[in-house]
């Protein structure tokens, strides 16, 4: 097995750890990293899955990067909204920092 | 119950994966050859380097629409409802305040390297407006945010300033060659550099008011 090829397995495997943890975890934090490791996965097969040197998956994974980071960011503000108290006086989530119990 | 069934979850998930493994391991067939098709085509491309050629010429549309979703994340988090700014946190330290401003004008110049890179080399307006909006950051966090302010009431021109222009390109192209980004091969370094420089600056604008969220510039105290 050549080295690239081992990069793409690895990327399969932490795939489905962080499928695992998004069925498993309890805490929408933990969700939001699951599936930032899973984004993270599929640009690492997409880059070592295709044929050395070809610039068209570099290109795709380099915007989806970026994408990545405006998505999570997007999550963590509607988590940081569930957790925080609305302003207007309605009780929100509480002090916990979850906006869910855990179960 | 509920261990049998999280390690039938595992077991599942673990079969996946072998299975996953086994197939990109496949020998790869492509129909076309693509590699060599972009090397074949890059010298109509007005830059030297692949990815950058694909990402700005080839595939420009994946770009811009990609700078699209970059400002409905934005527009996201600025529809949600302010939240109170963070409390606590430690004083900002001299140390930090200094390594800062010593900091910071070389961030805005390898970013501007990266940009003018791009065209040869690995580089170009995603790195350099990751490397600005860290620079952003940075300033945020060291207390030194003055020069932001300025930006804070024009979010919206600024972060649709890389879309804008990208689509005037898109526009100029359409009418004059009939073929929407096809840029025309004398001018397309020109163009990329332009199209790439304004990207650059939004993408930046854009990272940093993401890592501000709802909050404003005013209520943080430095």
């Amino acid at each position: 097995m050549t080295g690239q090829a081992l990069y793409a397995v690895v990327g399969c495997a932490l795939f489905c750890l962080g499928f695992h943890a998004l069925v498993v975890a309890a805490h929408p934090l933990r969700r939001l990293l699951a599936v930032n490791v899973m984004g993270s996965s599929v640009f690492l097969v997409l880059v070592a899955g295709s044929a050395p040197g070809d610039p068209l998956p570099q290109a795709l994974v380099i915007t989806g990067i970026v994408v990545a980071v405006a998505a999570t960011a997007l999550g963590l503000n509607l988590l940081l909204r569930l957790s925080v108290p609305a302003a207007d006086g309605e009780s929100g989530g509480g002090e916990s920092g979850n906006g869910r119990q855990p179960s | 119950m509920k261990r049998a069934g999280s390690a039938v979850l595992a077991l599942v998930l673990a079969g996946l994966a072998a299975l996953m493994a086994w197939i990109v391991t496949r020998p790869v067939q492509p129909g076309r050859d693509v590699p060599a098709h972009i090397a074949g085509s890059i010298g109509d491309s007005g830059v030297s380097h692949p990815v950058t050629a694909v990402l700005l010429n080839f595939r420009g549309y994946d770009t811009l629409l990609e700078l699209v979703v970059l400002l409905v994340a934005l527009a996201g988090v600025r529809c949600l409802a302010p939240l109170p700014p963070p409390r606590g946190g430690a004083p900002v330290g001299g140390v930090l305040s200094e390594l800062a401003s010593l900091l910071l004008p070389v961030l805005v110049l390898v970013a501007l390297y990266l940009l003018w890179a791009g065209a040869s080399r690995p580089g170009g307006a995603f790195q350099g407006g990751a490397l600005l909006a860290a620079a952003g950051i940075l300033a945020l966090l060291a207390g030194r945010d003055r020069f932001l302010w300025r930006f804070e009431h024009r979010l919206w021109p600024l972060a649709s300033l890389g879309v804008g222009v990208f689509l005037i390109v898109a526009a100029g192209t359409l009418g004059g060659s009939g073929v929407l980004l096809g840029l025309p091969p004398g001018h397309a370094g020109t163009l990329i550099l332009v199209i790439e420089g304004f990207a650059l600056f939004s993408i930046a604008v854009t990272l940093v008011a993401l890592f501000l969220g709802t909050g404003e510039l005013e209520d943080r105290e430095p």
